[in-house]
């Protein structure tokens, strides 16, 4: 499984960094977003992948039993989703700003600070 | 050392005078008094001892603020302290009711701090730093006069020149410190055999010629010398012939013992001198400037001292350490002397100056006297007894004796020009009208002139009847210190008729000879001087006008301001470097060992591999609006099925909220449209599908390294103990990182405000549209 998602990774690292590339300002959010999304699967990916075994302590035990999932990455990941949160909706919040200011989308268009 | 420190608060003290008496004379009760602190220091130091101290500054670093007083040190020390007492009080009458007069004389502190600092530093760091302010100070005095253009190209001539050359010390001195192993002079005096056959030698004398060539204008960095000149006379006095100047003969004589006795070291200072000495004698006696006469005379005194601590004999180290006293006194002498004849009669052009000493008599007097020190002619004056030790180091240097005795006899007859256009020409002879009627100057501006020639006929008083006094064991240390074998001084002005003496008459009488003849000379050597307009001051000019190019084509090339190309600049470093490292280090090695595939966990992964596609090749807003969310809620899914209920709940809210606000904020936006060219997407898929590859290797390799972390069972092990909570995601989370969290609501707060702003204002210009 671990192949098939580091191809997942890859792919969502490719279609961002293509859109990213681009020089129109949505497509340009839309890639911030997937490489927002590969990054977080990578993080996570890091920490191996125990299926079924979420990192509980049982109510009868002082710490968890046997084999469990790596909490580690998981609360990074978490930060990360909420932090990349905030950073799209005020990006895309700007982007529209922007748009009403200078009338373009195309990235190229906006080479000076005046509008 | 602290007095040299304090110097920097003392123009405070003069400024409250200012507009009351000439400042100069308070100003010059620090100088004096450093000189008398000096002074007092003569005779432990002459009876061989070494003054040092020491307090730390970086003790990590080795870095000491160590001082290393020995012979050579205080002779500097002498000279700057001394000679800045006289130019200060000089410079109070020159630049009377001047409105920034303060501020010259916090840049004059400044830089006789740096000086003295210079000369008296024990750790080579702490050297560099004042070696470097000596430069600055320099930038600040040459460019005094801020509102003349040609001031502040000087300034930043120097300044580059100089600043350029300190660059090339600080490489030398870390280099040397890391050889020797010791960033202090006292150690590394003692290490010279293990530097010299230290493969790095000849970088560290390559680097520490650069530095001291370009301070000391050796030919071809003496080209910022003359332009300098731009700077109020009392700079041009003090930093520009009697002191700074000297810091790169100072860095030579002060690492002599380390570096030198090489042939490497012997030829190329020898060799650079006698050009520079050559060069700066010719070049002076065709101006017409007094200001730039002595300038290219100071260049040649300071190739004279380069070549003989080339040669690097006992006597030539003694020659230089007499000449470089003789040579501060009658220049210092002459400048003041050019600066109140140019301050009196409004011109220093050698053309229009005429009969001066009917009506300047004491400068008269004082230029007199400086002269004939300078062109050596009487036995009565120091100059005599430098000249003469210049030409025994000459004739008795171990190679190429007779070129060298031939250059110096020909920079002899030239320097007795010299002193013939500065003494006789603007003084004999029928007054002429000058642009201010001429008078005689003040006390503060012929003093220090007077003073310092005078000492020149005075310390011949001293050599030669008082022979067991102070002086002359003062010096021997200052050689010793120097030449590292000890050296003994016997100084006599008269040694009766030999070839030394036959020598000296020869080039009064050559010179006199030629500053007859000069005109006509002059006329004939015209066709010469079209070679300066290809010189170093040409090379120069090209330079800095070639790298205002090549700054302007990079921004061009760096900065265009096309945010998708800047982009493609940041992933293509970054994968290049990541690539780079991976396959270097790892090479292409993906493990073997994986957990196995479930029908269900496939379906979900191609789906996002599906909707990353669709969101990336579609037309459509919507639909990748769409393509988006599910990508999303593939990723919760794939959280759920590996064990992270937290995560996927958060990622499926997220993503709900995601979708919902891009709906509503694209809604605003124009649709898609194609911009790129097809070669350029095609460009932009080639490097994000190198990219996407990459990753996803870099995934795989990691992978492969085993896991080995010791926060998981950390934060297993005292979830329930130490915070009382089951579910460790969120103990992490709220309990043991629960400033990180902080940070991250505060942070989607201020994004939330910024929301609000952003909202408010566009409605705003609604209302107002």
């Amino acid at each position: 499984m671990e192949i098939v998602l580091a191809l997942v990774i890859g792919g969502l690292f490719a279609g961002g960094v293509y859109m990213l590339l681009r020089r129109n300002l949505v497509k340009l959010l839309v890639g911030l977003i997937l490489l927002g999304h590969g990054a977080n699967l990578l993080i996570f990916l890091m920490g191996r992948l125990i299926p079924g075994r979420p990192p509980l302590v049982p109510v009868d035990a002082t710490h968890p039993v046997g084999l469990f999932a790596d909490p580690l990455p998981q609360a990074l990941v978490l930060t990360a989703i909420v932090i990349g949160f905030g950073l799209q909706a005020f990006a895309l919040v700007l982007a529209r700003r922007l748009y009403q200011s200078a009338h373009t989308d195309d990235l190229d268009q906006l080479r000076t600070t005046e509008t | 050392m602290t007095p040299a420190i304090a110097s920097e608060q003392q123009p405070a003290n003069g400024k409250s005078w200012l507009h009351r008496l000439n400042p100069g004379w308070f100003v010059a009760l620090l100088p004096l008094s450093l000189t008398l602190f000096f002074a007092g220091l003569i005779c432990r130091v002459a009876a061989g001892e070494v003054i040092t101290g020491s307090y730390p500054w970086v003790p990590s670093l080795g870095v000491n603020l160590s001082f290393y007083i020995d012979g050579l040190s205080l002779v500097f020390a002498l000279l700057i302290s001394g000679i800045g007492t006289l130019v200060i009080i000089y410079a109070g009458g020159y630049l009377a009711g001047h409105p920034q007069l303060g501020r010259f004389y916090i840049y004059l502190l400044l830089f006789m701090t740096a000086m003295l600092g210079l000369v008296l530093s024990g750790n080579i760091i702490a050297l560099f730093v004042f070696w470097e302010l000596t430069s600055l100070s320099s930038y600040l005095l040459i460019g005094f006069n801020h509102s003349q253009p040609k001031a502040r190209a000087s300034a930043l001539q120097a300044l580059l020149i100089t600043g350029g050359g300190g660059l090339a010390l600080l490489a030398g001195l870390v280099l040397l410190g890391q050889v020797g192993g010791s960033w202090e002079l006292s150690t590394l005096l003692t290490q010279d055999i293990v530097i010299q056959n230290h493969p790095l030698y000849l970088p560290i004398v390559l680097l520490f010629l650069l530095g001291a060539f370009t301070k000391s204008a050796q030919f071809p960095f003496h080209i910022w010398l003359p332009n300098a000149m731009a700077a109020p006379t009392p700079v041009s006095a003090y930093l520009h012939s009697a002191t700074m100047v000297k810091a790169g003969i100072f860095l030579l004589a002060r690492f002599n013992p380390i570096l030198g006795n090489t042939p490497i070291w012997q030829c190329s200072l020898t060799a650079t001198g006698a050009v520079t000495m050559l060069l700066g004698a010719y070049l002076a006696w065709q101006q017409t400037d007094l200001k730039r006469i002595l300038a290219y005379s100071t260049i040649s005194a300071l190739g004279t001292l380069v070549l003989l601590l080339g040669v690097g004999t006992a006597i030539a180290v003694k020659a230089a350490v007499v000449f470089l006293i003789v040579h501060s006194l009658y220049k210092g002498a002459l400048f003041m002397a050019a600066g109140a004849i140019d301050h009196e009669t409004g011109t220093r052009d050698i053309n229009q100056l005429r009969g001066l000493r009917r009506v300047m008599p004491i400068t008269f007097v004082a230029v007199t006297l400086a002269a004939l020190s300078m062109a050596g002619a009487l036995p009565l004056f120091v100059g005599y007894i430098g000249k003469k030790l210049i030409y025994e180091a000459a004739l008795t240097a171990p190679s190429a004796a007779w070129l060298l005795t031939g250059s110096v006899l020909l920079t002899n007859t030239f320097t007795v020009v010299v002193a013939g256009l500065v003494a006789v020409r603007p003084f004999w002879g029928q007054l002429k009208p000058t642009p201010k009627p001429a008078h005689e100057a003040p006390l503060s501006l012929w003093l220090g002139p007077l003073l310092l020639a005078g000492l020149g006929l005075l310390l011949v008083g001293l050599l030669e009847f008082v022979p067991s006094s102070l002086l002359t064991p003062f010096l021997a240390t200052s050689a010793t210190a120097i030449a590292d074998e000890l050296v003994r001084v016997k100084l006599a002005a008269w040694s009766g008729v030999n070839a030394i003496f036959w020598l000296s008459l020869a080039t009064l009488l050559a010179g006199i000879g030629l500053y007859t003849g000069r005109n006509g000379l002059r006329r004939l050597l015209s066709p010469a001087n079209a070679l300066t307009a290809i010189g170093p001051e040409r090379i120069y000019e090209r330079t800095l006008a070639g790298l205002q190019i090549v700054a302007t084509g990079q921004t061009r090339l760096l900065q265009h301001g096309y945010l998708p190309l800047y982009l493609l600049t940041i992933v293509l470093t970054t994968a290049g470097l990541i690539g780079y490292t991976l396959l270097t280090r790892y090479g292409l090695n993906i493990g073997t060992h994986w957990s196995g595939v479930r029908m269900h966990e496939i379906t979900v992964a191609v789906v996002i591999l599906l909707a990353t596609i669709a969101a990336v090749v579609s037309k459509s807003r919507l639909a990748t609006i769409a393509a988006l969310g599910m990508i999303g809620y593939g990723l919760s899914l794939l959280f759920v099925f590996y064990g992270a209920p937290d995560l996927a709940m958060t990622q499926l809210a997220v993503e709900t909220l995601t979708v919902i606000i891009l709906a509503l904020t694209l809604y605003h936006l124009p649709r898609f449209s194609r911009l790129s060219s097809t070669a350029g997407r095609t460009r932009d898929a080639l490097v994000a599908l190198t990219v996407g590859g990459l990753v996803s290797v870099l995934v795989l390799t990691v992978l492969t390294v085993p896991m080995q972390s010791r926060l998981t069972p950390f934060f297993a092990e005292n979830s329930v103990t130490l915070a009382k909570g089951r579910n460790i995601v969120n103990v992490i989370l709220v309990d043991f990182r629960a400033l990180d969290t902080l940070g991250e609501i505060t942070v989607l707060a201020v994004a939330a405000i910024g929301i609000y702003a952003l909202l408010k204002q566009q409605k705003q210009n609604e209302q107002n549209e």
